[in-house]
């Protein structure tokens, strides 16, 4: 297992990368701790998956350097990195037995045949494949198939990191959790460093330590999902993880504090002086938002009930305000007032977090 | 609850496909069995003979040579043209602009009439004007495709190759494209060589397609006929007398309708029991999983 660090990376799939629009993945750093459990959470498109494959060694980047621990790898092809990739659709050798796919990275580096014996039952015995080792691979199932591409990675030793990319899109949803929660069980008894990229924030949160969230081949936030929930530092992050997403209301500034139509909001940590010109925007999570005495005034638009708590969205003018109220708490008829709670309050100017 | 009413109407449904297959299938084949089992003198005169045709044919030396001509031929233009057809396969760009000028030239060959195919490789060899054959000839090389036995075949072979591998490409071509890119990633991350590559991810993931590709070059080769018929003739002498050009000269040169038909009947069940032999071969992991 290996720290990773990215430095000054920038990737671009086009020859002569003109515009800033034609980066894939625009100058970032990044560092994975060792045997840290890691998610790259972003949209479609959004460079994550251009980031993995970059850090696995299947494409070199435009500019920048991988590196594993204190070696410089981005020179490295992908299979001297010595390090695990699982991919979206599952990849086994059809027409090898499942024990013949867990020993293939190992004989096609020459391993005797003694030891890769033991490697393949050894890790056989992790996945709980023992039973199916000398079944043909494409009779399994999506998610077998997806535990012997993992398996093929973990068979050699001292793997550097695994990556997942989107894993289970293809499992049923019913061993969705199973594979996961053995995703984290072996995480936790061979404290690898593992990298997971998902669009899903629900599987990004519950598998990860740490989170780094991308949009637009941009890193808008790194942090552990607490971090990313409580203290978004982009209204995208806000927008994204969290359902229902954060409150992002047009905001201004007036005599030293932040304004919502005109009404003085207290923010977590204001700003002497927001950038000129810049476009403010409170953001507040449904979470933090409560109904009081005062505040801001606003209609009760529509109460949709979720189980445990109630999601209400309100208005004031024109701007939606979406909270969560529990259940059984009183919820005024028509109108009320709202009020935010400070220290998970944000003024964000042009889409960043101000302070 | 309705009682449900039984109703053949449906039948009439089936008459077009029925009335197809009779037609082009089921009518011409009966009328060759009929032959196969009599004797025509002309005029419309015929007798019941038996199996003596079947066994006459069967028992004979000039189909036996034909036949083992036929397997020969058949046998070359498959060992040639599968290995050279994936190989081009996999040498193909797999994206990019120059995929499609690739795909349109090995098309090529497949659009050309069978009869031209022939009378160009019979200019193209001429020992004396042929680009082919003058050239051969000036390295100094004795070539004459009208004259000597090897150099028919040679030039039957080059030119079957030359027509038909490209089918055997586009189908391979096809196969690979359906190979997703995760595979050779993955192959990558595992160490795998080229040709483990090949032979674990490639091959396998070509296996239907080239399935078909066999079958359909050993179906067409079997039966060829215009193309060697406008090439050689059949010559020199015997030698290029493959089993359809053999026919002909039985059904239509000698018109000998009960010999040919009983010929063409066991030719028949011939291509069909190889095809079978082929099909069931090559398919016969799928069903065990």
């Amino acid at each position: 297992m290996a720290r990773i660090s990215l430095k000054g990376l920038r990737h671009s799939y086009r020859e002569q990368p003109a515009s800033e629009s034609d980066w894939a993945v625009k100058r970032l750093d990044l560092e994975w701790a060792e045997g840290s459990a890691n998610a790259l959470l972003g949209p479609s498109g959004c460079g994550k998956t251009t980031l993995l494959n970059i850090i696995s060694g299947l494409l070199r980047p435009t500019e920048g350097t991988v590196w594993f621990d204190d070696r410089d790898v981005t020179a490295l092809p992908a299979d001297e990195r010595n390090i695990a990739q699982v991919f979206q659709f599952p990849v086994v050798y059809d027409t090898m037995s499942v024990y013949d796919n867990l020993a293939f990275p190992l004989r096609n580096r020459g391993m005797p045949e003694r030891d890769v014996d033991r490697r393949v039952r050894e890790i056989a015995a992790l996945l709980d494949l023992d039973a199916m080792l000398q079944q043909r691979a494409a009779g399994l199932t999506a998610d077998g198939k997806q535990k012997i591409s993992l398996g093929r990675g973990l068979v050699r030793s001292d793997v550097a990191v695994i990556m997942f990319d989107e894993p289970l899109t293809v499992i049923d949803p019913h061993l969705k959790w199973r594979l996961r929660s053995k995703l984290k069980e072996l995480h936790q008894r061979l404290r690898t460093t593992m990298i997971y990229v998902t669009h899903d924030q629900t599987e990004a949160l519950t598998f990860a330590d740490q989170v780094v969230v991308m949009n637009d081949g941009m890193v808008v936030q790194a942090g552990t999902p607490v971090e990313l929930f409580e203290r978004p530092h982009h209204t995208f992050v806000g927008h994204f993880i969290g359902s229902p997403g954060m409150n992002v209301l047009p905001a201004t500034f007036e005599g030293g504090v932040p304004r919502f139509a005109g009404l003085p909001v207290e923010v977590a940590s204001p700003p002497k002086a927001p950038p000129a010109g810049a476009r403010l925007e409170i953001g507040v999570r449904p979470e933090f938002v409560r109904f009081g005495a005062d505040g801001i005034p606003v209609r009760v638009l529509r109460v949709r009930d979720s189980g445990r708590y109630r999601i209400v969205e309100t208005q004031h003018d024109a701007t939606t305000i979406t909270l969560l109220v529990g259940e059984g708490e009183a919820l005024p008829s028509e109108t009320g007032h709202l009020q935010f709670d400070r220290a998970h309050t944000q003024l964000y100017a042009d889409g960043w977090i101000a302070s | 609850m309705t009682a449900k009413t039984p109703n053949q109407k449906a039948w009439w449904l089936v008459l077009p496909v029925v009335v197809l297959v009779a037609f082009n299938a089921v009518i011409p084949l009966m009328t060759v069995v009929n032959y196969s089992v009599q004797e025509t003198f002309g005029d419309n005169q015929f007798f019941f003979e038996g199996v003596k045709w079947f066994q006459e044919t069967i028992e004979s030396e000039r189909f036996h040579d034909a036949l083992k001509r036929q397997l020969f031929f058949t046998g070359i233009i498959l060992l040639i043209e599968i290995p050279l057809g994936v190989a081009i396969a996999l040498a193909m760009p797999r994206r990019g602009p120059w995929v499609s000028v690739c795909l349109v030239l090995m098309a090529m060959p497949l659009l050309i009439p069978w009869n031209v195919v022939g009378a160009m490789w019979n200019i193209l060899a001429l020992p004396d004007i042929g680009l082919l054959g003058h050239t051969l000839n000036a390295m100094g090389i004795n070539y004459n495709f009208t004259r000597q036995p090897v150099a028919a075949w040679a030039t039957l072979v080059a030119m079957d190759v030359w027509h038909w591998t490209s089918l055997v490409v586009l189908l391979a071509y096809a196969g690979l494209s359906a190979i997703p890119d995760a595979y050779y990633q993955a192959a990558k991350i595992d160490g795998a060589s080229n040709w483990a590559v090949f032979r674990h991810i490639q091959l396998p993931k070509m296996k239907r397609v080239l399935t078909i590709a066999v079958l359909l070059r050993f179906m067409d080769s079997f039966m060829i006929y215009t193309e060697p018929f406008v090439l050689t003739g059949g010559g020199p002498g015997n030698s290029t007398t493959l089993l359809s050009i053999d026919l002909v000269k039985i059904a239509l040169g000698r018109f000998d309708l009960g010999p040919a038909g009983a010929m063409s009947l066991i030719y028949f069940l011939i291509v069909l029991l190889l095809s079978w032999i082929f099909y069931t071969v090559m398919t016969k992991d799928e069903a065990t999983t």
